[in-house]
Formats: structure tokens, C-alpha cells, sequence
């Protein structure tokens, strides 16, 4: 965990220039500096970490955002980006000496062209309102995070968020054809297009999953995907985690790419089946969702054909949806499986570590092992078909000691993600949540070419500080207390 | 198989001038003339690693395309962004290093969408591992997508590790008999809806179009779209990907425009070859370099001179001019990798 007190302090009077600077800049309501104002914006998805901020400007123009900017560059005040903090690894959580810069007033969507299948929306735009915009030219936005319902565009891109069918359908990146961007010292660019490419450095590769600390989305133009027309999804269960592991690999193997393909555990199921109470086979070690989408013909090729494999791989129970209502209520609980656990405990703790499919029974004996280690409840939801995973280490923050052990047991297990020749974050991000392990997965020299590129976009260090790439000295400092040097399986 | 990476690393610790890095060659004349002394990377060569069922392969940066290609196709796997393979011995750092994609680009993305990791090293003769084998890795910038396309400024490419697909179950060839305008319009129109169309090419007044997926949904897509029937493509799409169809013979300047789908008809003297449902559109025509460019930037694209004599090139640049702030963020991200400028510098842009 990283700690945000490193930064410069700001004096009386630069606060006071701050202030006086940006109430120039923004109507009364876009500033908020009274404590009690400022509360809502101390932490994002990851609650247990919170920091108030010195102050929270709401701009709602784009020359707005650009002066704001400008008067934090030239007065070298840390700024943090933010959209609707639902991020879990603390991307967002405030700087002490710092300003939060909300996006949530740029709630625009600003054209859509359904026959170049393109949506331009500003930053603030919820992820799940673009696919329901959309939705009468029978088109969607296809990457579908859990949290579509509140997440914003510019923390998708910020984080290169993925969701249920993104194995079929891709990452933020594969969606995402042009962002416009401000720098830290106010410059604007444009980067990528409305083309497919663009000349030079694949900037919009680099800007997106860089956790709000290259440059601020002020507007991005998305890619529309049309509606598959059916889809069905398969259910199956297993007695034993190996089977259901193996069983990922063989639809794999068959040249089968589900649209979805999640799976979860007994302590998960269990959680949601009490939560939104859609059937769950609740003796299952592992349940299985395997969703097919496409021409009717096509759909019913594919689940037959899955049906097979997932008999053949030991399903103790297969259940093919009947109609799309059925459908819906199958995913109801993956896709509510961290509120269905969050009302179980008082306190929980996202994990996002990515891990090659064959290694997932082997990955979730040892957090089983873990678990009784620290004595903490943990309850596993998985992308099973692109290998990442999402312990949820249950605790309580009441209790002297549990968040320590609680984020002893994640680091555990994101280096053992690590060690197998996976990555401590598949589409959550590193914030300050996982700053120290940054210090696993890369070495000192990857590290500094990190902290280079960074100097490229933003010299001073001003955007979201602190963030994603740990200092040497916060690497010695992890080195010393955690645990771990290199993992292996460091492969390219 | 062999593993020469303590040779290329010493090689640019120790270089004091430019130098080229350089697989096959068969990408010589692509971008800004090539200078400075050849670096081979042919002798570092192996696939490392491939997992069918993880879907993903990683190899040295100077194996043969057709060496993987044929280890994937074994699994009844592919590369679906279909690179073109301008020689028998087109590498795949090379590969890479263009970022360089085929007929099936719009549909199944590019070059860089297939990129999971890189292990590279810098101008500094610094050796760097970023991103890895998994299909989401979202720790630290994403840097190996840098890569794609960056024609070997930033780093030598010792290994990638590229997601791979099974290959479709079907296929189909379509052709139409179309005028450019309505070509374009049906492209964009049928793009919309959820078809299995792969590739698309219009060339001379006729629209060749590629379904695949199962089975049924390319034969329910053959009534909907309305064919007579299935053409036998024979070696079209092959020809189409490695650039050897009569579109590309001949030594007129080739210009790739990459534009919006909907762009409308770009109204240049010569020949118009259309690709990506519209995205790609290349030109074979005399027209000064500027009226090239302001017709590909007027429609919010740009043109790329591809293949041209070698003053022509020297004098129009082979990439679209930047962007003041633009250019400035790629010569600070040069810098940073490579702080001497000594890998590959003016491939891409003069002052890179
Ligand atoms: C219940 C729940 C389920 C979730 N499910 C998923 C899931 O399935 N898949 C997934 O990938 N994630 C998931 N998440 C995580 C989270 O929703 C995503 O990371 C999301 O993209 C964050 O968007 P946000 O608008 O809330 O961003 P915030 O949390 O506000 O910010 C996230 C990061 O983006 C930066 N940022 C925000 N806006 C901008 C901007 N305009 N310009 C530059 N930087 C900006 C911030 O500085 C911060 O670093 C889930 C979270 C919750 C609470």
C-alpha cells in the first residue's frame, strides 16, 4: 500500500492563490472546499483507504478543465482525475495536498453515427449509457463491467476495464478509437482517430490503462458493436475446482471463444444465491457460466457443442437457459457478486490477479491455504476464460488487525500470481493498492523507463501522484516489510 | 532455435553510430529510408512458448512468421490480424516492429490488439519485460503495445508474446458488382449489422467480400446478404494480404489512406483499392504528396506514402506530418527509451 503523504506540503498562501485562482476559473458550485463537502470524494471502490483532498473542482467546459490545469501546473499542485469512483484499487483516492478533478459533469453523449457505428461521448458518460443510447440503431458498447451502471468512460480508459464477454469482444483498448486529452500544463491532443489508424506512436495504447496519470480524457470516441441476435448461456456445475478448471481449457482446446466464460466458487455462490436467488446449484465446488451469442443457428451449434465438452469434463449439472429472461437471471449474481459478498461482511477486499488458465486449481487450493493461514473468509469470482481472478478477501476493519492481515493475504496472492507467470492486475489497476507489488512483477530498470514515460507526458510528477509506479525508495521500503524479490515465470 | 540476446544487448551498448535493426529486409522499403549499420536479429530465433489452450504463443524476435504460422495452424490455430508476408522469411519482430496488419483488420483488430508482452531491449542496452502472456495485464503502461507499429525506434524486439485464435470453422467468398460510392455504403451498412463479414475488398468495380464463423452463421449470412452463390476465392485473399494482386504491381506511388469507414469517395487521380469495410483505402496516383494528405486529412484520416522511389520519399516523409504538441510527446517518449537516438532514428519521422 502506498502512502500519499510524500508530496509537498502547500503553504497558506499558495492555498490561498489556489483558491482565489480557481474561483476565477469555476462557478461557486463547481468548488467544494468545506470538509463536509469534501467527505464523498475521500476514497473510491477501495474503502478502506481514504484521504480528504485540499479541494474538489467540478468543472463543466472543456476550457474549464484546461485552465484548472494550467493554474495546478503553474502553482505545482498535485491533481487528481476522477470519475465515479467506483474504481477498487485506489486510482482515485485524493492527495492530501492535492486537487480532485471530477469529470461528472461531462454527462454528454455528443453524437452517435450508427452507420460508422461510433459514439463520441464525454468523459463523465456512464459506461452501461451508451449501450442503452444506442440500443434503437441495435448496437452496443461492448466492454461491460460489473459496474457499468455508474462507472464513467474516462475511468475505463483510465483503467482498461474489461467485463464479462471481453474474451470474445476485448478490453477498453480494443473499443476505444480516439480520445482527446489534456496535459498537465493544459495542452490538448487529439490521439488516435476516426480512422482505424494513426501515424506515429500508438499514443492511445499508451494513454489507455494509465490510471490518470498521463493526461486527463476530456472526450472519447468509442466503437459500437451490433447486437448479436440471440444469446444463450449454459450453467454447469462441479464437485471439484481441477474438473472445472480442466473443463475451461477443453472449450478452449474444442476452438470454442464463449462470449462469456465465468465461473465461481462455493463461498461465491453461496453469497449470491442468497442475494439474487437464481437457482445456483449451491453444493457445487465451482459453477460454470458459459455464454454463446450469434445467429440462432449459430447459438445452438455452440452449446451443443459446449454442452459436450462440459460433460466431458465432469459437470455434475448442466443448465442451458430457456429464454432470455432465464439468461439474465444466470448472470444476475456473477455480475452481482461483489455487493452479494459486501452484504455478508463488513468489509472486503478486491483481488485482480491474472494467471494462466492452467494453473487455476493450483492457484485456488493455495489461497484456500492462505485463507485458514490468516484466518479470513474468501470467496472467488473469476473471467475464467481469460484467466483472471478476483479473490474477496473478507474482513473487518473494526476489528484491530484484520485490514493488516486482509492486505497481507492479497499481496500473498498476488505475488503467487506473480510466481505462476501472471500479473497483479488484469483490469483493476495498480493505484495505490498495489503499488508495492509493482515492485514484484518489475525490475529497478523497468521501473525507471516506467517513471521516463511518465516524465514524457508530465514532468513534475502532478498528475495522481503516488499512483501505479512505486519510487525505488517505496520498492526497499516493500522489500523490507513484504516479502518476495522477482518472481519467476517473468517471461515477455 | 537459438538465443543470441547477449549479443544484440552488447551490440547496442557498444554502438557509438545509428543502427539498423534489421530481420529479413522485406520491410526495407517501408517507412523513411533505413540508415545506419544493419543489426541482424535473424540469428536470435525459437518459438519460446505456445499454449494452444492458453492462447497465446511467445517467440524470439527473429523466427520466421512462417515458422509460427505453421506451428498455429498445426493446432488449427491463426494469427488473425493476418500480417502480410512480403518474403519466405519475414520475421516476426519485424512483423511487429510495422505493425502491419491484413484483410481482416477491421474485424479482428490489429497488430498491437494482439500484443500481450515484449521483452525488448532499449537504446540504453537496457533489457525490459513489459506486459506477459496473459490475455489481461493492466501493471505499469502498457508498453508492448508501444511497440506495434514504433518500426523499431524505441527498442529491439528479443521476444513477443502474441494472443492467437482458433481458426473459423467456415469460410465463404462473396462478390459483387459495385460503383465505388454504393460499395462503400453497403460495407458500412452491413458492418452494422451481426454479420460474419471478416474482409472486404473493392477494387476496379468489384466488391469481394469474406464471411466466416460456424458453419450455419456464414450460410444464413450468404441468403441475407443476397449472393448468387459463393465465388471459389482461389488464392485471392492470400494475394490480397501479402500485396501481390495487380492492384499493387506497377510503380506508380502506393499511398495508404487510413480513414473514417464512412469517408466518402477520395476524389484523386488513379486507381482506389478499398479495404477494412471502408477504413483502408489505397491509392495508387501521381497527385502531389500535400493534396494526398489534405484529402485524407479533410476527411479526419491520414496517408501514408507506402511504396514510392525513394526521392519521393525523401522529400514528402513517409508518414503524415504531426502536430506541434503531438511531435513533441513522440521525440520526450524516444528520448526516454532510446536517450542516444541511435536505434533506427529517422524510420519513423526525421527527428526520431
Ligand atoms: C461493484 C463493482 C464492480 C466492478 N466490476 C468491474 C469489472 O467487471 N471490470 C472492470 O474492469 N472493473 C470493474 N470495477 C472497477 C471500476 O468500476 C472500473 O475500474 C471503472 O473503470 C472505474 O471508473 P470510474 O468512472 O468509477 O473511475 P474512478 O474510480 O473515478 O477513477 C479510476 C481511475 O481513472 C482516473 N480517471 C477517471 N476519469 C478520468 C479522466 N476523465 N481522465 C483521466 N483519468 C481519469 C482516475 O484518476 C483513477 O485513476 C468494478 C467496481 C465495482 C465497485
Amino acid at each position: 500500500m502506498g502512502s500519499l503523504e510524500e508530496f509537498r506540503q502547500l503553504g497558506e498562501g499558495e492555498i490561498a492563490r489556489l483558491i482565489a485562482g480557481l474561483r476565477r476559473i469555476l462557478a461557486t458550485d463547481s468548488l467544494l472546499v468545506e470538509q463536509e463537502d469534501l467527505v464523498p470524494y475521500e476514497c473510491d471502490g477501495l474503502t478502506a483507504y481514504r484521504q480528504l483532498p485540499l479541494l474538489v473542482a467540478l468543472p463543466t467546459t472543456e476550457d474549464q478543465v484546461v485552465a484548472v490545469l494550467k493554474l495546478c501546473h503553474e502553482l505545482r499542485v498535485p491533481v487528481v482525475a476522477r470519475g465515479a469512483g467506483t474504481g477498487l484499487s485506489g486510482g482515485a483516492t485524493p492527495v492530501r495536498h492535492g486537487v480532485v478533478l471530477s469529470l461528472a459533469k461531462f454527462m454528454r453523449i455528443l453524437d452517435i453515427d450508427p452507420v460508422a457505428r461510433t459514439a463520441r461521448v464525454q468523459p463523465g458518460v456512464r459506461n452501461l449509457a451508451i449501450s442503452e443510447a444506442v440500443a434503437p440503431y441495435a448496437l452496443y458498447y461492448a466492454p461491460d463491467p460489473s459496474s457499468q451502471i455508474a462507472c464513467t468512460i474516462g475511468g475505463n480508459v483510465a483503467e482498461n476495464s474489461g467485463g464479462v464477454h471481453c474474451l470474445k469482444y476485448g478490453l477498453t483498448v480494443h473499443n476505444v478509437l480516439r480520445v482527446r486529452v489534456a496535459l498537465i500544463d493544459g495542452t490538448v491532443v487529439e490521439i488516435g482517430s476516426e480512422g482505424l489508424d494513426s501515424p506515429g506512436y500508438d499514443l492511445l495504447a499508451l494513454m489507455i490503462g494509465s490510471e490518470g496519470m498521463l493526461g486527463v480524457v476530456l472526450e472519447a470516441t468509442v466503437k459500437l458493436t451490433p447486437k448479436p441476435q440471440v444469446a444463450k448461456v449454459v450453467m454447469a456445475s462441479f464437485d471439484d475446482m481441477t474438473k472445472a478448471g480442466n473443463a475451461v481449457a477443453a472449450i478452449i482446446a474444442a476452438g470454442i471463444i464463449p462470449a462469456g466464460l465465468e465461473m465461481m466458487d462455493k463461498p461465491a455462490t453461496r453469497a449470491v444465491e442468497d442475494f439474487v436467488h437464481a437457482g445456483y446449484d449451491l453444493d457445487a465446488e465451482a459453477i460454470l457460466l458459459a455464454e454463446s451469442d450469434g445467429t440462432p443457428e449459430e447459438v445452438e451449434e455452440e452449446i451443443a457443442a459446449m454442452k459436450a465438452v462440459l460433460e466431458g469434463a465432469g459437470a455434475r449439472e448442466l443448465r442451458v437457459s430457456q429464454s432470455e429472461a432465464e439468461r439474465l437471471k444466470f448472470w444476475a449474481g456473477r455480475k452481482a457478486a461483489f455487493p452479494a459478498v459486501g452484504r455478508i461482511t463488513p468489509d472486503y477486499l478486491c483481488m485482480d490477479g491474472t494467471i494462466p488458465r492452467k494453473h487455476l486449481a493450483h492457484v485456488l487450493i493455495r489461497i484456500a491455504e492462505l485463507a485458514r493461514q490468516y484466518d479470513l473468509r474468501c470467496a472467488n469470482v473469476f473471467h475464467a476464460g481469460d484467466g483472471n481472478l478476483h479473490p474477496l478477501i473478507m474482513f473487518d476493519a473494526n476489528k484491530p488487525g484484520e485490514l493488516e492481515r486482509a492486505t497481507e493475504f492479497g499481496s500473498r496472492i498476488l505475488e503467487l500470481s506473480v510466481d505462476v507467470g501472471g500479473t497483479i492486475t488484469g483490469e483493476h489497476g495498480v493505484g495505490i493498492e498495489k503499488v508495492g507489488q509493482m515492485c514484484v512483477q518489475f525490475s529497478p530498470e523497468e521501473l525507471d523507463a516506467f517513471h521516463a514515460l511518465k516524465a514524457a507526458f508530465d514532468p513534475q510528477g502532478l498528475l495522481n501522484p503516488g499512483k501505479a509506479v512505486p519510487t525505488p525508495r517505496r520498492c526497499s521500503e516493500y522489500r523490507l516489510t513484504g516479502s518476495a524479490g522477482h518472481g519467476e515465470g517473468r517471461a515477455a | 532455435m537459438s538465443d543470441i540476446s547477449a549479443q544484440l544487448i552488447e551490440r547496442i551498448r557498444a554502438a557509438s553510430s545509428p543502427l539498423c535493426i534489421r530481420g529479413a529486409g522485406s520491410k526495407d522499403f517501408y517507412g523513411n529510408a533505413p540508415q545506419g549499420e544493419v543489426l541482424d536479429t535473424r540469428g536470435h530465433t525459437g518459438i519460446v512458448a505456445y499454449e494452444p489452450t492458453e492462447l497465446f504463443v511467445t517467440a524470439r524476435g527473429g523466427t520466421q512468421l512462417a515458422e509460427i504460422e505453421a506451428a498455429l495452424a498445426a493446432q488449427g490455430q491463426y494469427l488473425p490480424f493476418e500480417p502480410p508476408r512480403f518474403a519466405p522469411d519475414s520475421t516476426i519482430g519485424g512483423v511487429v516492429a510495422a505493425g502491419l496488419s491484413g484483410p481482416r483488420r477491421a474485424s479482428a483488430g490489429s497488430v498491437r490488439d494482439y500484443v500481450l508482452g515484449v521483452r525488448l531491449v532499449d537504446g540504453a542496452a537496457r533489457e525490459l519485460v513489459f506486459g506477459g502472456q496473459v490475455m489481461k495485464n493492466v501493471a505499469g503502461y502498457d508498453v508492448s503495445r508501444l511497440i506495434a507499429g514504433s518500426l523499431g525506434t524505441l527498442g529491439l524486439i528479443l521476444d513477443v508474446s502474441l494472443k492467437v485464435l482458433p481458426r473459423p470453422a467456415a469460410e465463404a467468398t462473396l462478390r459483387f458488382e459495385l460503383k465505388q460510392a454504393a460499395a462503400l455504403d453497403k460495407l458500412n451498412r452491413w458492418a452494422g449489422q451481426p454479420l460474419p463479414i471478416v474482409a472486404s475488398a473493392w477494387d476496379a468495380g468489384v466488391l469481394t467480400l469474406r464471411l466466416a464463423g460456424a458453419r450455419a452463421a456464414v450460410e444464413a449470412a450468404q441468403q441475407k446478404l443476397g449472393a448468387d452463390g459463393t465465388v471459389d476465392a482461389g488464392a485471392f485473399w492470400d494475394e490480397l494480404r501479402d500485396q501481390r494482386t495487380t492492384f499493387f504491381a506497377g510503380d506508380a506511388p502506393l499511398w495508404r489512406l487510413s480513414v473514417p469507414s464512412v469517408a466518402p469517395v477520395i476524389d484523386l487521380p488513379g486507381a482506389t483499392l478499398i479495404e477494412w469495410g471502408g477504413a483502408q483505402r489505397w491509392l495508387r496516383t501521381d497527385a502531389p504528396a500535400t493534396t494526398v494528405r489534405a484529402a485524407a486529412a479533410a476527411v479526419g484520416g491520414s496517408a501514408a506514402l507506402y511504396r514510392a522511389p525513394a526521392e519521393l520519399k525523401a522529400a514528402a516523409g513517409a508518414f503524415a506530418p504531426l502536430p506541434e504538441p503531438l511531435a513533441a510527446l513522440q521525440r520526450r517518449l524516444k528520448a526516454a527509451f532510446d536517450p542516444r537516438g541511435i536505434l533506427n532514428p529517422g524510420r519513423l519521422y526525421k527527428e526520431i
